[in-house]
């Protein structure tokens, strides 16, 4: 059986919708294995895996349910290839528990949702931002993540490869936040030289196994990663555990020290991670705060703003977990108005609402339609400005 | 001088991890020595076997064997496993969980990767209730047997283990009790030298939680109940092996071939890459 292309990094210039680039870009990151089931507006990320995954020595498998996507997810992981799956918010739902487990064993591994409309089985084809706050909070525990929000098919392509890079460099499960806009728009993606593609891998023990200790971090408050199979012959759990990776359930010091150090590996990391784009921010008196495809039409209308005189400038988060405080809380302190508007009744804007001290901030919600149109957001400007 | 003597099978134990968590009677101890001692008579390379576990009083069996393991969340080994066993066929999987764990929550995972036929090894502790939690009411129960959650008698019908592991696609099914040591490590040599997806229920003591509400209050009495009961038909119709006060039928159900899954989907993969 011959297939068309057995290369891993499809470089070139492709018309291709966001679902299919997230897809390359997890190939193109060096993933090797995809669990998932179907669910819309994901289903197209695991039908282009099925068939491209063979093609480059990968594997792909439908499991039963998302909680067994999840699952198997970490177990590839641990037995040493990154690792993937991808769904919307009722599967989102479904892993949220073994997200947890991920987080407790520092299992790298990256986790797509196609956000639709919410809650229950809402809108499946329809977009949404609703999941925002259920990346952050859904698992039970004190923990952090990393979440990403792509706003075109191009991101879709390269924040999945960043989304691999920062869960290989923390440990930590990272999140590609897409709407459904997002992963069904079909655009230009243009895709570089595998050699021009910045790679991350887990840092690998250099001790010999009967001096590794799983779960004992450098520096950098993360551990070096040893895998099944690899001869070091060690413990993981979801229980809390000690640096050996042995249970101490019963242990206050344990548990401070295990997980408050699973936070602040991401938490004092936050200025490496966290990722924004600004438009004309420098001198706006109203500044808008959107992300995924939102923020393409507050592109235009903060364009628009500008052209009839209005000081209006554009803050993207790329980055949305960790939220980038500092950047919101330094646009606040020169702003007269910040205006978020977000597919859902008001999530994000919580956390921009806590990082400004007396600019008023103005909600601007959208639901079980399209997006915000740049018309809608131009007005949202003009009354504020 | 005195020469310090240690256990023949110590090194398969991790010991930093013991004293263990279980209760003076159980069965979990008899399950996890008969399948150390199996490893060992079969030679078995413990840097390629990894050990996986759901939650539950056997779950901590995971964390004392001296190989990669992994004790996973409630009900979810089994999927774990499948992502082990896909990244690297070359590992040897073995799951010991109990019967909640694999077959109340985890129901799911069992049927499916015994549908698959992927090549992990299920042991199943089934000592008829959560003991962990405090002696609730769980999938194998037998009727009208008392736990903290059936006061006044079960009346949920249990699983039959084996009937269901036999119809959902096990090439290896088999049922012993911890009475019977030298089959059971027997049979797990066996189901850890067969392809595919392969699983062997033990029936287990839990005096201490489920006994003493059921009028056997020790280990041995539990015991007694095994031997008493116990009937060894090999090969019988796992359909009829239901288990029952006055009944265990133990033995091997199943020992069939077919290609395993990890088999099929590396061999469809070498077919798509030539």
């Amino acid at each position: 059986m011959k297939t068309e292309n057995n290369r891993t990094v499809l470089t070139g210039t492709h018309f291709m919708n966001g679902d299919i680039a997230c897809a390359e870009g997890a190939l193109a990151a060096g993933c090797k294995f995809f669990a998932g089931y179907p669910i819309t507006p994901a289903t197209e990320i695991a039908e282009h895996l099925s068939k491209r995954m063979p093609e480059v020595g990968g594997i792909y498998i439908q499991m039963e349910d998302e909680i067994g996507s999840i699952a198997a997810v970490i177990g590839a992981s641990y037995t040493g290839l990154k690792a993937m799956t991808a769904t919307s918010g009722p599967g989102f739902s479904l892993m949220q528990e073994n997200i947890g487990l991920a987080v407790m064993t520092e299992a790298p591994c990256v986790i797509v949702d196609i956000m639709r409309g919410g809650p229950s089985t809402g809108q499946p084809t329809l977009p949404g931002q609703q999941d925002i706050m259920q990346a952050k909070w859904g698992s039970h525990g004190d923990y952090e993540i990393i979440a990403l929000a792509p706003s075109s098919v191009q991101e879709m392509f390269d924040l999945t490869i960043e989304a691999f890079n920062l869960s290989e460099t923390y440990r930590v499960p990272t999140m590609v936040l897409a709407d459904e806009v997002v992963g069904h728009m079909w655009e230009k993606v243009v895709i570089p030289p595998a050699e021009k593609i910045r790679i991350v891998n887990r840092k690998k023990p250099n001790t010999s196994p009967e001096k590794y200790l799983p779960y004992m971090p450098d520096d950098d408050l993360v551990p070096p990663m040893a895998c099944f199979g690899e001869g070091f012959s060690f413990h993981a759990t979801g229980l809390t555990h000690d640096e050996h990776g042995y249970p101490k359930t019963s242990s206050s010091g344990v548990q401070q020290k295990l997980v408050k150090r699973l936070c602040e590996k991401i938490r004092k990391n936050a200025d490496k991670i966290v990722k924004v784009r600004e438009f004309m921010v420098d001198d706006a008196e109203v500044i808008v705060v959107a992300y995924g495809i939102v923020a393409r039409a507050a592109l235009s209308a903060v364009k628009e703003a500008r052209k009839t005189g209005i000081k209006a400038g554009l803050l993207r988060p790329i980055t949305i977990w960790p939220f980038p405080e500092k950047l919101i809380a330094k646009i606040a302190e020169q702003a007269k108005k910040i205006v978020v508007p977000e597919m859902n009744c008001g999530q994000l804007v919580r956390e921009v609402e806590r990082n400004v001290q007396g600019t008023s901030v103005v909600f601007l919600s959208k639901l079980g339609e399209d997006p915000h149109t740049p018309m809608e957001i131009l007005e949202a400007i003009r009354r504020n400005c | 001088m005195v020469a310090e003597i240690s256990h023949p099978l110590s090194k398969y134990l991790r010991e930093a991890m013991m004293p263990h968590i279980w209760c003076s009677g159980c069965g979990n101890g008899i399950i996890l020595n008969c399948f150390v001692q199996a490893v060992d008579e079969l030679q078995i390379d413990l840097k390629k076997l990894v050990v996986v576990s759901g939650i539950g009083c056997i779950g901590r069996a995971a964390g004392y064997i001296n190989t990669d393991s992994f004790h996973t969340t409630h009900g979810r080994p089994i999927a774990f496993a499948t992502g082990v066993k896909l990244a690297n066929p070359d590992l040897e999987v073995v799951v010991i969980s109990g019967d909640g764990d694999l077959f109340a929550i985890g129901g799911n995972h069992f049927i499916h990767a015994a549908r698959r036929n992927i090549g992990i090894k299920v042991i199943c502790a089934n000592n008829f209730n959560y003991g962990m939690t405090g002696g609730q009411q769980g999938p194998t129960t037998l009727l009208e047997a008392f736990t903290t959650t059936t006061p006044y008698g079960n009346i949920e019908h249990p699983f039959n283990l084996v009937h269901l592991a036999a119809a959902s696609g096990a090439t290896y099914v088999a049922r012993w009790t911890t009475l019977h040591v030298r089959r059971l490590t027997q049979s797990i040599k066996k189901m850890l030298q067969k392809e595919g997806f392969n699983f062997i229920e033990v029936v287990s003591p839990c005096p201490e939680i489920f006994g003493r509400r059921n009028r056997m209050r020790t280990g041995l009495q539990m015991m007694e109940w095994f031997k008493k009961a116990s009937i060894i038909e090999h090969f019988s119709d796992p359909a009829k092996a239901d288990i029952t006060p006055e009944r265990i039928v133990v033995g091997e159900f199943v020992d069939i071939e077919k290609p395993c899954y990890e088999k099929l989907l590396y061999d469809k993969m070498a077919q798509i890459l030539t």
